[in-house]
């Protein structure tokens, strides 16, 4: 840019009042739609039904224990990994109805839009799973390591959300399409049952358990059953994630911002369609 | 006339093996509304998303109140607004709460955002609706709110790509409405359309562009003198066709269009043709005539001549 660029510390100040005037979008949204946020959650509600009370029944928790304890912080990660699809649908359809060309086009902070997106979906995040967790307690799961550990494990989740979340901006300008966006919503069924989310990876074949012992969902889960005291956490023989699984949740959310955020940012900024 | 605000030179874009722009010029007068005027692939949009800073010229280069689109464009999108081909809002919040958005973004305080979404929505014929989420507007209200949406921080320029494809007439009128007064409040105007009324109605001067190059410039009148006056002949016998067309050649120096069964029109070249003569030739002829008119062409037929879509009889 040239001499007409105004000081750094100016640009930091808008692109964070910026970011915030993007975030009270998403709670504006929000407020006009609660309804999406119960829809969002649709899913994971019927998980907790229909594997807490169908499947689990035939579900052997390794180590013993009750099988919907085992389950919970399956499906807070499963919740937590769905920021890629929120973040990518949000994306790509302010890109196909023109909302932004029209942010492009205004003398607003440019980094504002991907910062303020993936900020605004941290905060919905929590707000998910702070529903998941009434869900939970209602089906018998609750945390037994005390406050600091529970608090420990939702920080976690909110740390690989947010990474995760910038996953969404890249993959969303990228496709700049809505009705694509939409139709990639289901490859987070495979992206977060090929995990130790639902069962123990022990049984799977060795190719297919090797994918899931390294999937990021696994390592959050192994991590939260392990800070929250759930049963499952497993011990002795396994992979390297699961054996230290915090470490590895933080090592991906480090990696997954490396790769991501340099990414989404040039994406954004690419002028020139 | 005064300074141009808009300058474009030489502005070439290609994507892949498409050439967009082919050294497209442009200058738009302060406070004037341009049309830009070309058939869907001239290039229309290209033009206004590289004016608009959406997108970097391959060569040439384009100045917007003396500011580079592409090294200054910080100073370029502080004095423009865009309106595009569909309404870029969040269909999800309210009109009001869009406004007060786009408020926030175009760095108004809070209080002066919330001031000029109201201001913007009384005066544009939104106030009722202001509350409502945008999702359940029509398409005219949309795109009305799309509009005064680039209107909150008063720009300098104001870019429309067509701002009223896919509108029903009513619709249309309220834009052109709208349109109207922001002209009269000194706003400098360049739009898109395919629409000839429009650009006819509400454009003091006309760019027409094809195969990304501008083919020609004038007021709306300028260029419908371009081509002529327009001769349209309505015939008692459609079996007269050949020797009245024979007739018309032999005036125009060129073919006729056939506009129907019994009818002809026809482009003649510079004035100083009367009525009285051309009955008369007709006459000679043996052409018996049921009309007989002299007029002005329309923008459609200037149009059509410029981008080259032949018309001849068959």
């Amino acid at each position: 840019m040239t001499a007409l660029t105004p000081p750094l510390g100016h640009r930091l100040r808008w692109t964070f009042a910026d970011g915030l005037t993007l975030v009270g979008r998403e709670l504006g949204r929000l407020r006009q739609n609660p309804g999406e946020l119960v829809a969002a959650l649709i899913f994971p509600v019927i998980m907790v039904v229909l594997f807490g009370y169908v499947f689990g029944s035939a579900i052997q928790v390794p180590g013993g224990g009750d099988y919907r304890e085992y389950l919970m912080p399956g499906l807070f990660s499963m919740v937590t990994f769905s920021a890629v699809m929120a973040v990518m649908t949000r994306m790509a359809t302010d890109a196909s109805r023109g909302v932004m060309d029209r942010f492009r086009s205004m003398p607003m902070a440019r980094l504002a839009v991907p910062f303020g997106q993936t900020g605004a979906d941290s905060l919905v995040g929590l707000l998910m799973l702070a529903i998941m967790v009434g869900a939970g307690l209602l089906v018998g799961w609750q945390p037994h390591h005390g406050l600091i550990p529970t608090a420990q494990a939702f920080l976690l989740m909110i740390v690989l959300r947010y990474a995760l979340s910038w996953v969404g901006v890249y993959v969303g300008l990228a496709v700049k399409n809505e009705q694509v966006a939409d139709a990639m919503v289901p490859l987070f069924l495979p992206f977060t049952m090929l995990s130790n989310a639902f069962v123990p990876t022990g049984g799977m074949p060795g190719w297919l358990r090797f994918l899931a012992d390294w999937n990021p969902v696994s390592a959050l889960t192994a991590a939260t059953r392990e800070l929250f005291g759930n049963p499952g956490v497993t011990s002795g023989d396994v992979a390297w994630p699961l054996a230290h699984p915090v470490t590895v949740v933080l090592l991906w959310s480090a990696a997954l911002l490396l790769v991501f955020v340099p990414l989404s940012l040039r994406a954004y900024k690419r002028r020139g369609r | 006339m005064a300074d141009p605000i808009v300058i474009a030179e030489g502005l070439h874009k290609s994507f892949g093996d498409t050439q967009a722009l082919r050294g497209l010029d442009l200058s738009v007068p302060k406070g004037t509304v341009c049309g830009v005027l070309g058939p869907n692939g001239a290039g229309k949009t290209t033009v206004v998303r590289i004016l608009a800073t959406l997108s970097d010229p391959d060569a040439g280069y384009a100045r917007i109140a003396g500011y580079d689109v592409v090294r200054e464009a910080g100073q370029v999108r502080a004095r423009i607004g865009l309106a595009g081909q569909y309404a870029a809002v969040d269909e999800k919040l309210t009109g009001r709460g869009n406004l007060r958005m786009f408020g926030r973004l175009y760095h108004l305080s809070r209080r002066e955002a919330h001031r000029r979404a109201d201001e913007l929505l009384d005066r544009f014929g939104l106030m009722e609706a202001a509350d409502r989420q945008v999702a359940g507007y029509s398409g005219g209200m949309r795109r009305r709110l799309d509009l005064i949406t680039s209107l909150i921080l008063r720009p300098e320029v104001l870019f429309l790509d067509e701002p009223t494809t896919g509108l029903d007439p009513r619709s249309r009128g309220e834009i052109w409405d709208s349109l109207r007064e922001l002209v009269a409040d000194g706003t400098t105007v360049l739009l898109t359309t395919q629409y000839l009324d429009e650009a006819d109605q509400l454009a003091d001067d006309i760019a027409v562009i094809d195969h990304g190059q501008v083919i020609a410039t004038g007021t709306p009148d300028e260029l419908k003198a371009t081509i002529g006056d327009r001769l349209d002949v309505v015939l008692e016998d459609p079996a007269a066709l050949g020797p009245a067309a024979t007739t018309l050649n032999a005036l125009a120096g060129t073919d006729p269009t056939k506009t129907g069964a019994d009818q002809l029109s026809v482009a003649l070249p510079g004035g100083g043709f009367r009525l009285a003569d051309i009955v008369r030739e007709l006459d000679r002829a043996g052409v018996a005539a049921a009309d007989v008119r002299l007029r002005r062409p329309t923008l459609d037929e200037v149009f059509l001549r410029l981008t080259d879509r032949k018309e001849t009889v068959r």
